[in-house]
């Protein structure tokens, strides 16, 4: 049953081709309306707004459809009925947002619906710091809704990543019927800088892998834990139903816990037996390194000028960049622990990816977490002086 | 490497000329460069700035750590931003709208009549493209070609002429104070 | 009944039920209790559809939680079951993604009106082209008897054991006021006002809204010492006056008090995708593209394009994604 994702170059229509001096947040717009998304329901939070504000401006002109709803749930919802009536959807929002949407992030996850939310990150907890960057909601994107799952997290360091992993986001999002985070933040948001938006036939898009089968043999799911059902949308006579209770292929009801398992354990092992294949880092340095300084978003790029200083003094550090953070490449992180002295893990929070890094570390080296706690990114000279640390 | 403050209060278009620099430099300049602004409360009324990084490279960190240039439109940015400007640096300020204390000698001090010039090409909305075209001249940190190609997108199509009328009386008058401070004429 | 019987029993059923086309038969038995008023409603919407002529494959439903939440899983529909109070901005979605889609909600008192209150007014504010029925048993069915928005004052609920003291709200009053354009009220008794009001709501636009006052005989009627279903009949057949048009700010329920039923509202104003497309089309002009057009809206407008025009004419990639699959 399975069926390779479906790929085919842009529509044309939504590519701004060209170079842009432009901000994260636009950026994701522009990546979103690359990669086939019309229709986007939102609610206006800082500092994200700009996202919302960029897709509201070009919808007339692309055939889609901006709708302000009146909350984050009703945002969240609305790409729920908007996947099934047949669009590529998305929504943007910051951390109360975020918090508010978890439980229908659990309704994307149950009935394996697209969709690409972004979170442009700011200090918390609660209203916290609106208009100061943070990488706060990490564990969030994870674990934030109830019950058993996977999602999938991107992290972008620039706007020109923004517009890309937009793409990549919607791509994922299509390939394994999940909902994928954009899990950028304040600093790359409104951070204005050149993005080149290439011509709409060398952008690759994962089209939706729609049915092709009869009418009335329509089953919206199949729980293989490898891959996913292909999807039908609403209007198109296959009647079909999806609840977020635990079901059957049908979609119907099943309420026992032996399909209880099937269900939980196809979400999970649909992310899980394919990390190889949604998971991206950048390396530099690794070989032979002695410490090895793991980041993403924005942290990353001062990292990088941490460790420029550091290999000054001799010292042999490596640069590990999660652009995929959830699934977390584990095997990557276990595999390097037992050859070097230790791991240094900037974050703008108190930290949360260093508990995996840790837990996948398993005690083979140093672990040294660089807390920020919201409000600003690193000074470099905090991280420089971990990985003199790590590597005595 | 440029690190660059632009400063003054909401409503004198600092966003507008960092926007500007920083197009000119990453598009038609054919350098890197990285722009920052203040946002929400920090960015209502009172003192409003914008920080642009240029570098040949990549730029990583993307804040000013120790400005290069300073560019200050209100007696505000200039109490609150002059003293972090690096020794040595430039200080571009409107000259009817700060009054400079402190050590004279500390950095290299451009005065501009930014506002009357821009009254007398037509508008004093026009007095941050004469700040820019003086910028342009007395740092070098951009081109006056590639500023002026930014243009287009960044002000409104009517006004475009205009503009670039006052980016260019800037530009003329920051070629000769860029001499004169070079002289030791004004300080 | 033993086994065998019993499931020959549900075979036929399923086969000679004069709904099986409306409904999931495989999923008979359902679990609404004896006298519960939900499954009166379904019937009177089936017949509703029936009466319209739609096309069933164009008519989507979507509800929320709780005991009216399972009507999506009962009918035999494109149909999402989704979260508590959700209904109404999952069936926004639904709509906006494929304007050719009917969207009915189906929602009881305390997912539409309590968690899913802020939705319900601004989906009429915007008068967003739904159909939303709200089957009010006055109480939480499926957790057991709580009090909700709509339970009258003094009635017993298992949160208000000593009897509620909240005032509750008036739903056709709240429409009315968030801006619905067309607003019903019906008891369960009603059958056939409730399909008459249904088929009038599937063959207009904008947002309309029906609330089916119905009894909870489990838990409602019961704590409140109500008597069953028959009584619920009774009460509703001596106490509920058909009064169509009547001012919504009077139409208030109290405790087993007389009970205004009718069609309350119904008046023509944009829906929202109205308002997108005149809006845009005077803003933007002729560059502008109409969104959700139907493929035959579509076809006219390319035909009308290409007259006198030798080019081919441009595909509009909008809804019709069929096409790339």
């Amino acid at each position: 049953m399975s069926q390779l994702p479906h790929k085919v170059t842009a529509d044309p229509k939504g590519v701004e081709s060209g170079p842009h001096f432009m901000d994260g947040d636009h950026a994701l717009a522009e990546g979103a309306l690359a990669a086939g998304c019309r229709f986007f329901a939102g609610y206006p939070i800082t500092p994200s707004t700009e996202t919302a504000e960029r897709f509201a401006e070009r919808c007339p002109s692309v055939g889609g459809l901006f709708i302000q709803m009146e909350d984050e749930i009703a945002s969240i919802a609305a790409l729920i009925g908007g996947a099934w009536g047949g669009q590529k959807v998305m929504t943007v929002t910051s951390g109360p947002g975020f918090s508010l949407m978890m439980e229908n992030i659990g309704l994307a996850v149950m009935t394996e619906t697209p969709m690409v939310i972004a979170n442009v990150q700011r200090g918390g907890p609660s209203t916290g710091l609106p208009t100061l960057t943070a990488q706060q909601d990490m564990m969030q994107a994870r674990w934030g809704s109830h019950g058993d799952y996977r999602a999938i997290s991107l992290v972008p360091d620039s706007p020109q990543e923004c517009f890309d992993l937009a793409i990549e986001a919607f791509n994922l999002s299509e390939t394994y019927r999940v909902p994928v985070f954009i899990m950028t933040d304040e600093t790359v948001g409104h951070m204005h800088e050149k993005v080149v938006i290439p011509p709409a036939d060398q952008i690759e898009v994962v089209e939706r892998n729609w049915y092709k089968g009869p009418k009335g043999e329509y089953r919206p799911y199949q729980f293989t834990g490898k891959d996913v059902a292909p999807m039908v949308k609403a209007g198109d006579g296959h009647r079909f139903h999806v609840t977020g209770l635990t079901h059957d292929e049908r979609g119907y009801p099943a309420l026992t816990p032996e399909q209880n398992v099937k269900v939980v354990s196809h979400l999970i092992n649909k992310i899980d037996s394919n990390v190889d294949k949604i998971s991206r880092v950048e390396e530099d340095g690794i070989e032979g390194a002695d410490v090895v300084v793991v980041s993403y978003g924005i942290t990353s790029r001062i990292a990088i000028r941490a460790v420029q200083e550091a290999r000054k003094s001799g010292l042999k550090v490596g640069v590990l960049r999660l652009i995929t953070v959830w699934p977390l490449c584990e095997n990557k992180i276990r595999e390097l622990a037992g050859k070097i002295k230790g791991f240094v893990v900037p974050e703008i929070n108190y930290g949360q990816i260093v508990l995996e890094i840790e837990r996948c570390a398993a005690g083979k080296c140093k672990v040294i977490s660089v807390n920020s706690c919201g409000g600003a990114v690193h000074d470099p000279e905090e991280i420089l002086t971990a990985i003199k640390e790590a590597a005595k | 490497m440029w690190e660059i403050k632009f400063s003054g209060f909401g409503g004198q278009g600092i966003v507008r000329c960092a926007l500007i620099t920083g197009k000119a430099i990453s598009l038609y300049d054919g350098k890197y460069a990285t722009m920052t602004q203040s946002f929400g409360p920090e960015a209502r009324g009172g003192a409003c700035q914008s920080q642009l990084i240029i570098s040949d490279s990549r730029v990583l960190y993307p804040y000013c750590t120790v400005p290069g240039v300073l560019i200050a439109l209100s007696q505000e940015a200039f109490d609150k931003y002059e003293p972090g400007l690096g020794d040595g640096g430039v200080l571009i300020y409107e000259e009817e709208l700060v009054k400079p204390s402190g050590d004279p000698n500390r950095v290299k001090r451009y005065p501009i009549p930014a506002t009357r010039f821009a009254e007398e090409a037509g508008n004093r909305l026009f007095t941050n493209l004469v700040v820019l075209g003086f910028f342009s001249a007395v740092t070098g940190a951009c081109s006056p070609d590639a500023m002026k190609k930014a243009l287009p997108g960044l002000v409104p199509d009517r006004f475009l002429k205009k503009n670039m009328a006052a980016f260019d009386k800037g530009y003329e008058y920051g070629v000769t104070q860029h001499d004169a401070v070079a002289a030791g004429a004004v300080q | 009944m033993n086994d065998v019987a019993r499931n020959m029993d549900d075979a036929t059923f399923r086969q000679q039920n004069p709904m099986a086309e409306f409904l999931r038969m495989e999923r008979m038995p359902h679990i609404w209790c004896p006298g519960c008023g939900i499954g009166s409603v379904v019937t009177s919407f089936a017949e509703a559809v029936k009466e319209s002529g739609l096309d069933m494959d164009k008519i989507a439903v979507v509800s929320g939680i709780g005991c009216t939440g399972r009507v999506a899983g009962y009918v035999k529909f494109d149909s999402l079951h989704t979260t508590h109070g959700r209904a109404i901005p999952v069936a926004t979605g639904l709509k906006l993604a494929n304007p050719e889609l009917k969207v009915v909600v189906f929602s009881g008192d305390g997912d539409l009106t309590s968690i899913g209150g802020n939705h319900f007014i601004h989906a009429a504010r915007r008068n967003m082209d739904l159909v939303v029925i709200c089957v009010n048993n006055f109480t939480y069915g499926m957790t057991g008897g709580q009090m909700t928005p709509t339970t009258p004052t003094t009635a017993n609920a298992s949160t208000t054991p000593y009897g509620n003291y909240e005032y509750p709200f008036s739903l056709p009053f709240l429409a009315d006021a968030a801006g619905a354009t067309y607003v019903a009220r019906w008891t369960s008794l009603n059958a056939r006002n409730i399909t008459e009001s249904i088929g009038e709501a599937l063959n207009r636009k904008g947002f309309s809204f029906i609330e089916v006052i119905t009894p909870c005989t489990t838990l409602y009627q019961r704590r409140n010492r109500l008597g069953d279903g028959l009584d619920a009949m009774q009460y509703y057949h001596d106490d509920a006056d058909i009064e169509h048009g009547a001012d919504t700010r009077t139409v208030d329920i109290t405790f087993q008090g007389k009970l205004k039923t009718g069609k309350f509202v119904d008046r023509q104003k944009p829906t929202y995708l109205d308002a997108v497309n005149t809006h845009y089309a005077n803003v933007i002009g002729d560059d502008y593209e109409l969104y959700g057009k139907t493929p035959m809206e579509k076809k006219a407008e390319e035909d009308a394009k290409k007259h006198g025009i030798d080019d081919l004419p441009e595909p509009e990639l909008t809804c019709d994604s069929e096409d790339d699959a």
